[in-house]
């Protein structure tokens, strides 16, 4: 998940009329690069080519990209998943970032709210996504959106606490 | 989680005058809309307006007004004004802080308060209210 700021607590409603959420295309991915790395600094070229072999044009994944004037200025990927620990299909959002230069002008409800119409299309009732408990503006941003605290929790450990005693 | 009766005050009044940033309302018709104490009240009320989330509107008419910014203030803001904040669970009383039995606890505890802060961190006042209506509007369109 791209990280944008840690300073908004809500967008403002969408007032960009002018701009327009599709599929994203290969020819896209220069530009959702740089959005992502100037949201976290971060230059990462083989994981975006990566996200678009992998989420780009496929049934049940989405990689959308929002276009204002010719250029993209956001995007949002997400995909469908079932029955990870009993867990009926739900959609999945795992990204999204907006131009920094734009925020607050709907952009990501823009985004968010295609992401979800298509969701809905291909049958689930039910999105979820992950965060870092830090992440102030992506948390905002998601629970402006309506998002709650769910039915599932995350846990984590770090590898290096696994006992070897099975290993061959 | 369970709050302070004052934090629970200051959250129901400046929800409920968030609402409508342009009507101004008493204390008591306040206190009397959620069947709590208009003399505890009153004190919160003193405390948002010292904060800047409430301004006092006197005259005829007059009571408190929001003056705040509803998408700016998390439920957080609101709730760290009385210091009623969750407690660091981890400083364990007595000498048992000290132990590996109440450490491993400390961690737990400190688990549940960080998610709980993390919540109340990224609900916005704005967000709340707007949440609020989209429940009103379920509601309404599943009985019509």
């Amino acid at each position: 998940m791209s990280d944008a700021s840690q300073t908004a607590i809500e967008p403002e409603h969408p007032t960009e009329t002018r701009l327009r959420v599709r599929d994203a295309r290969v020819g896209d991915m220069s530009e959702v690069e740089a959005i992502d790395a100037r949201i976290t600094g971060i230059n990462k070229p083989e994981y975006w080519a990566r996200a678009f072999a992998r989420y780009g044009a496929r049934a049940d994944r989405w990689f959308l990209v929002a276009e204002a004037e010719g250029r993209v200025v956001g995007f949002i990927i997400g995909e469908q998943r079932a029955w990870e620990f009993g867990s009926p299909p739900c959609g999945w959002v795992f990204a999204i970032g907006v131009d920094p230069g734009l925020r607050l002008g709907g952009i990501g409800t823009r985004l968010f709210a295609a992401i979800t119409r298509r969701m809905q299309a291909a049958g689930v009732a039910l999105v979820r996504t992950m965060l870092a408990r830090d992440d102030a503006l992506n948390m905002a941003f998601f629970r402006s959106q309506g998002m709650m605290g769910g039915s599932f929790l995350q846990l984590e450990m770090p590898l290096d606490d696994i006992a070897d005693e099975d290993t061959p | 989680m369970k709050l302070q009766k004052a934090t629970l005050f200051a959250l129901l009044a400046v929800l409920e005058l968030a609402r409508d940033p342009a009507r101004q309302m008493s204390a008591a018709e306040i206190a009397e809309i959620y069947g709590i104490s208009v003399n505890h009240l009153a004190k919160v009320m003193r405390d948002l307006g010292r904060a800047g989330l409430v301004e006092a509107v006197r005259g005829v008419g007059g009571g408190y007004r929001f003056s705040g910014n509803a998408r700016r203030v998390s439920l957080f803001d609101v709730i760290d004004l009385f210091g009623d904040i969750v407690t660091d669970a981890s400083e364990m009383p007595g000498t048992a802080g000290d132990t590996e039995i109440a450490r491993a606890l400390g961690r737990v505890l400190n688990e549940v308060d960080e998610i709980a802060v993390a919540t109340l961190k990224s609900i916005s006042l704005a967000t709340l209210l707007k949440n609020l209506d989209r429940s009103a509007a379920r509601r309404m369109a599943a009985t019509t």
